[in-house]
């Protein structure tokens, strides 16, 4: 035993951790996905006061897997007339990114797969892939419905994506660095140094974080912002070609979109793995990662809430939100910083 | 250009008392009846297939068999038929048959009733594969059934008064049923 784990911490560490991440963050995601679609019917079902999944093993808590047993038995039927390259390769590309951000996303001070200097900007390029992976889905289903929702995807990703990259430009001049680690370090010693808190910094921060979740849910398709699924309009939207496991990959990238969302959302405004106490033993390796998920799964759930509070905005709600509100005021709240940052070299220049 | 933050800020404001009645909403009971393994009961006003009395006393029908029910019904799905018995004064039901299919739940038959024989039944499960469940329902048979349940469920008759200590007990206890 003690050999095999020589011979793996030795000169094969690199591969052995590279595997083990890779296995790790797969494992995660499907977790993720598979228990937070229950946490999602049942969070859904307290709010309607009822009780919901509560009968596949013990008060339900097998019910994502006769889900996926259901997903996987049935049969993947490609439409006639689709294209079919595309048809297959959109589930692929909407799962693929999320994946990838994960990579770079610190759980913990040493929990991260790659801890590269531009983790903020891989995440934020990949998250535009989405968009692409669901308006190609749309397209190559050669259905109506499908496309129509494909066309409301990327003009609802376009307006959101400007006021969600103005507030991470934002952020970006606060931290001066994109580095996710670093970032998460300089909101060590107490909860007031977190980013939410720092009015100091810029007194519209807490703002700057509603409409980073407003631009988050836009992004990942979340309700009351579901124009890419749309199930009480356009059948399934862009996924009505969709049957059994192909559907199920958009089902789970959903949420692992929304898990990567929250992660960032997490990592730039609430500290990552920083205690809300200001004691270093708190933010250590052992319970750095947990403070990290239990801020995470505080704003998954509140995502969740979300969704079963608001009903669906119409189409032009939407564009109105990011275009007239959303837009300016982050654009006002960059403008703000900008100033905070440089008040100190005006004063010191003029007297 | 105070308008738009007013609208901007109500707008705001809205959204978290939606969400906070949602929170709360989700922090009371549940109200699912978990159907199969838990019922509703039926409130007073509800109206089943009608069925025989029960009486408290005997655990016996009050019905008298004097077909006033019958005459009463518009969709003549009632026959009934009775005998008198054996050192009885009134005859008694023997057999009671509703057609359910044809039944209204216009409730004539329990308006006619000179005895409150008949109630309308609380039961809401009526489901057959076959009409033949449902063509002829012996009503007295359902009575006896909710007899022996009602014998069953009775309370242990009142011992009997103990007589006086001076005179002897007699000779054979009164029978309970």
């Amino acid at each position: 035993m003690s050999a095999i784990y020589d011979y793996l911490t030795g000169p094969l560490w690199p591969w052995t951790r590279l595997l083990v991440y890779l296995v790790g963050i797969c494992a995660f995601v499907a977790a993720n996905a598979a228990y937070l679609v229950l946490a999602e019917r049942k969070g859904a079902g307290r709010i309607q006061r009822r009780p919901g999944p509560n009968e596949a093993g013990f008060a339900g808590w097998l019910q994502p897997v006769a889900d996926g047993i259901k997903l996987l038995a049935k049969q993947v039927m490609i439409p006639p007339g689709c294209d079919r390259l595309l048809y297959c390769l959109a589930p692929l590309m909407v799962m693929a990114p999320p994946l990838i951000c994960l990579t770079v996303i610190p759980y913990g001070e040493t929990l991260v797969a790659r801890d590269i200097n531009v983790g903020l900007l891989l995440v934020f390029s990949l998250g535009s892939i989405n968009v692409m992976a669901l308006m190609l889905g749309g397209w190559a289903s050669r259905n109506k419905f499908a496309v129509i929702s494909a066309a409301r995807v990327v003009s609802q990703n376009i307006a959101y994506e400007i006021p969600m990259l103005l507030v991470v430009i934002t952020l970006l001049m606060v931290t001066g660095t994109m580095n996710l680690n670093e970032i998460i370090r300089q909101q060590g010693g107490g909860f007031w140094h977190w980013n939410f808190f720092r009015v100091w910094v810029n007194p519209l921060m807490p703002v700057t974080f509603v409409i980073f979740f407003i631009c988050m849910l836009a992004e990942t398709n979340r309700a009351p912002f579901d124009m890419a699924e749309a199930e009480s309009e356009l059948v399934a939207g862009a996924f009505t070609e969709y049957g059994g496991m192909g559907f199920g990959v958009f089902f789970m990238a959903e949420y692992a979109n929304i898990v990567v969302g929250c992660s960032m959302a997490t990592v730039l405004f609430f500290g990552g793995w920083q205690s809300p106490l200001p004691f270093a033993v708190l933010s250590g390796s052992l319970f750095g990662p947990l403070w990290f998920l239990a801020k995470l799964y505080v704003l998954v759930l509140t995502v969740i809430w979300v969704r079963w509070t608001f009903p669906r905005t119409q189409f032009y709600g939407l564009l109105n939100l990011s275009w007239k509100i959303l837009i300016p005021v982050s654009l006002f709240t960059l403008l703000l910083t900008g100033a905070v940052m440089k008040l100190p070299l005006v004063l010191r220049h003029l007297f | 250009m105070k308008a738009a933050f007013q609208e901007i800020y109500g707008g705001f404001m809205s959204l978290l008392t939606g969400m906070r009645i949602t929170l709360g909403q989700a922090f009371k009971p549940t109200i699912t009846v978990q159907y199969p393994r838990q019922t509703l009961k039926m409130p007073d006003r509800f109206r089943g297939h009608i069925q025989l009395v029960l009486d408290p006393e005997t655990g016996k029908s009050r019905c008298t068999a004097c077909k006033l029910c019958e005459r009463a019904c518009p969709s003549d799905c009632i026959a009934v038929d009775g005998a008198k018995l054996e050192g009885q004064k009134t005859k008694s039901v023997t057999d009671y048959h509703l057609n359910f299919t044809t039944c209204s739940l216009c409730g004539s038959c329990i308006e006619a009733c000179p005895f409150d024989a008949i109630e309308f039944s609380k039961d809401y499960n009526v489901v057959s594969f076959s009409r033949d469940a449902f063509n002829h329902m012996d009503l007295v048979e359902r009575l006896g059934a909710r007899s022996k349940a009602w014998a069953q469920n009775r309370p242990p008759a009142p011992p009997a008064v103990p007589a006086p200590a001076t005179t002897p007990p007699p000779p054979e206890a009164p029978k309970t049923s």
